[in-house]
């Protein structure tokens, strides 16, 4: 059970990239904290500074109030989870599971002890006798998992771990580690690329763009109320759907070719300048002409493609000059190149500035 | 493998790999059947009746005999032996090492020493006896064994680092980041989990130093003179070979008996030896 303080924390490396630039994060105790990113965020590199297996160019990570920067990764009392398993391939899953224990000096029957209990607790008791290039990729995940969890580390550390497993097994295990995490109870920093891992397993999650922390939030907190406009496309699939709008003169409408909202009170300042609406794709509804209320928030526009995935239906269409995706519900019947008048829930538009891509 | 009808098979597989085979084991073939000839057979002109020179009617030990009583043959095969163990292992121990170094220590110059130790394996010995002569002559070790345990390694230790960095570098680093993590020092993450990985390469690289020191002809040559002294190839050819008289027998004898060792060892590591010129570990 650990707090990770994380202050100013950089890396620069020797070619001058600079990968992680002033990160500052606290990771409470048994909290769940995803970093996600696209690739060349810097994320699996201050996991990385957190595991003590990347120099620290400057700033400070305590580990429970003691500063570890120049602590041997094997003293800070972490376990880690690499994406390709790293399973040591000459011994058996139990000398795998073991092998932290015994360069740590434990008796023979603690480690038994262990080893059987993290093997029930992944339901992997029957492997441990098998060499690793026998085992399909679940259940090396599973080994991994066990390698890390028999150690009762203070925190965990995970490096894109499902990214190796097809579709189908990367939800099944994504919900056993949630599982196994509020089992154990350990502080946990999980790096992914994929946004719906960070969304479903994150107490909070951190988003990460060129080195730099665009948003640390909740999940629901990132969706609902992105910072700017990267975490508000990042975040949620389909991606949120940008336009560029122009507020009048008056600030009481946001316009764009063939688009004109009613402008809500905090873009009302904005009057004659551009900014960039942002509107998720679950915002849009098809509207029916009767509704008077839908007037003066709908408008008018041709189906482009139409993607039905059996719970619902993806609308791709053209509005303000940009291609556009609303997620409608499956009842509706639409095909390519109808007509189609569609409504903007007004409480879920997004606007952004157009230069610093800061919400407003 | 080649799919299709039978005859193609032989004639673009078979075939092909029939006459590869034969041309390769053919000189083993004239190597034993020169020593078990008898200098009748042995020196009969082409034009004389009986000529058969790829076979024997009245095989005969004598040449084997006269080479294990009449020459020293017992002691060179021991010294080649010891010579060739001795440097193998000096060499493998300082090329592990080192290649390990190469393909994991993030330092200075890290890829430009590299070179520089496969530049030293570019220079041609038949250059290098020259100066190493001097240093032994300097050293008091001429005409001992640790002329040869000492200067094998001038060529052996580039080669074994070369082929062991290739070989680590094929072994995933994250192996020894979570051994680190799970709270082995970089010497115990080495000695637990990367050697006992890398063990078909440290096989393969010890193989070859170990053919290579026992083949070795000109540092041999030059650096010992006393019979007694001498290895397999330097003592077959200088006390066999007396003026212009070849004692072909016996020489074709000492040959055979001297490359049981090799072979020997080629066949027992086999296996390792495949996975390890081949490379990578997986899972």
């Amino acid at each position: 059970m650990a707090r990770v303080l994380i202050t100013k924390l950089n890396k620069k490396y020797d070619d001058d990239t600079h990968a992680v630039k002033d990160v500052n994060l606290e990771i409470r105790d048994r909290e769940f904290v995803v970093l996600v990113g696209p690739s060349g965020c810097g994320k699996t590199t201050t996991l990385r500074m957190v595991a003590g297996l990347e120099e620290i160019t400057s700033g400070e990570i305590r580990i429970d109030e003691k500063v570890v920067n120049d602590l041997p990764p094997m003293d800070r009392d972490i376990a880690m989870v690499f994406q390709n398993y790293a399973l040591y391939p000459h011994m058996s899953v139990y000398d795998n599971m073991a092998f932290g224990l015994k360069m740590r000096k434990f008796g023979r029957d603690e480690i038994a002890k262990r080893v059987r209990e993290a093997a029930d607790i992944l339901g992997i008791q029957t492997l441990l006798a098998r060499r690793p290039r026998q085992l399909s990729g679940g259940q090396r995940q599973r080994v991994a998992l066990g390698r890390a969890i028999v150690r009762h580390p203070r925190v965990f550390l995970f490096d894109e771990p499902l990214s190796n497993l097809d579709a189908k097994l990367r939800v099944q295990m994504r919900v056993e580690l949630k599982r196994l995490h509020e089992r154990l109870e350990t502080t946990a920093i999980y790096v992914t690329h994929d946004q719906v891992e960070a969304m479903t397993l994150g107490d909070r999650v951190v988003v990460m763009k060129d080195g730099l922390v665009q948003q640390v939030g909740e999940p629901l907190e990132l969706y609902g109320r992105p910072a700017n406009k990267f975490v508000a496309g990042f975040i949620g699939s389909p991606a949120m759907n940008f336009v560029d709008v122009s507020i009048s003169s008056d600030g009481r409408w946001a316009e764009a070719e063939g688009l004109r909202l009613p402008a809500p009170e905090r873009v009302r300042s904005r009057s004659g300048q551009r900014v960039t609406l942002g509107v998720r794709p679950e915002a849009l509804s098809v509207a029916n002409g009767a509704d008077a209320n839908l007037a003066d928030r709908s408008f008018a526009t041709a189906v482009d493609v139409v993607e039905p995935l059996g719970n619902e239906i993806l609308v791709n269409f053209r509005a303000g000059g940009v291609p556009m995706v609303a997620r409608v519900d499956p009842g509706v019947r639409v095909k390519a190149h109808d007509s189609i008048r569609l409504a903007l829930d007004p409480e879920r538009l997004h606007f952004f500035d157009a230069k610093t891509e800061a919400a407003i | 493998m080649i799919e299709g009808a039978g005859w193609k098979k032989w004639l673009w597989f078979y075939l092909p790999m029939g006459m590869f085979i034969l041309g390769l084991l053919f000189p083993f073939y004239w190597m034993l059947v020169t020593t078990l000839k008898p200098d009748g057979e042995l020196y009969r002109p082409w034009n004389h009746p009986l000529y058969s020179p790829f076979w024997t009617s009245a095989p005969t030990f004598d040449h084997i005999k006269s080479l294990l009583t009449e020459t020293l043959f017992g002691t060179w095969m021991w010294n080649t032996m010891l010579i060739a163990l001795a440097a193998t292992l000096i060499s493998l121990f300082c090329g592990v090492i080192a290649g390990y170094a190469l393909a994991r220590l993030r330092f200075r110059w890290a890829g430009l020493l590299g070179t520089a130790i496969f530049i030293t394996y570019l220079v041609p010995q038949t250059l290098l006896f020259i100066p190493l002569a001097d240093i032994i002559r300097e050293y008091n070790i001429g005409d001992t064994p640790w002329a040869l345990i000492l200067t094998y390694p001038t060529f052996l230790i580039p080669f074994c680092t070369w082929l062991m960095m290739g070989y680590f570098k094929t072994i995933p680093k994250e192996l020894e980041e979570c051994a680190r993590i799970d709270g082995a020092t970089r010497w115990q993450a080495m000695v637990y989990i990367i050697l006992p990985i890398a063990l078909p390469g440290i096989l393969s690289a010890g193989i070859f130093a170990f053919t290579l020191s026992w083949n070795e002809f000109i540092y041999a040559l030059v650096f010992l003179s006393s019979p007694e002294q001498k290895t397999v190839p330097v003592g077959v050819t200088s006390e066999l070979i007396r003026g212009d008289v070849f004692f072909w027998g016996s020489l074709m004898a000492g040959a055979l008996l001297g490359s049981i060792p090799v072979a020997f060892v080629y066949s027992f590591f086999v296996e390792h030896y495949v996975a390890g010129m081949t490379g990578s570990v997986k899972g």
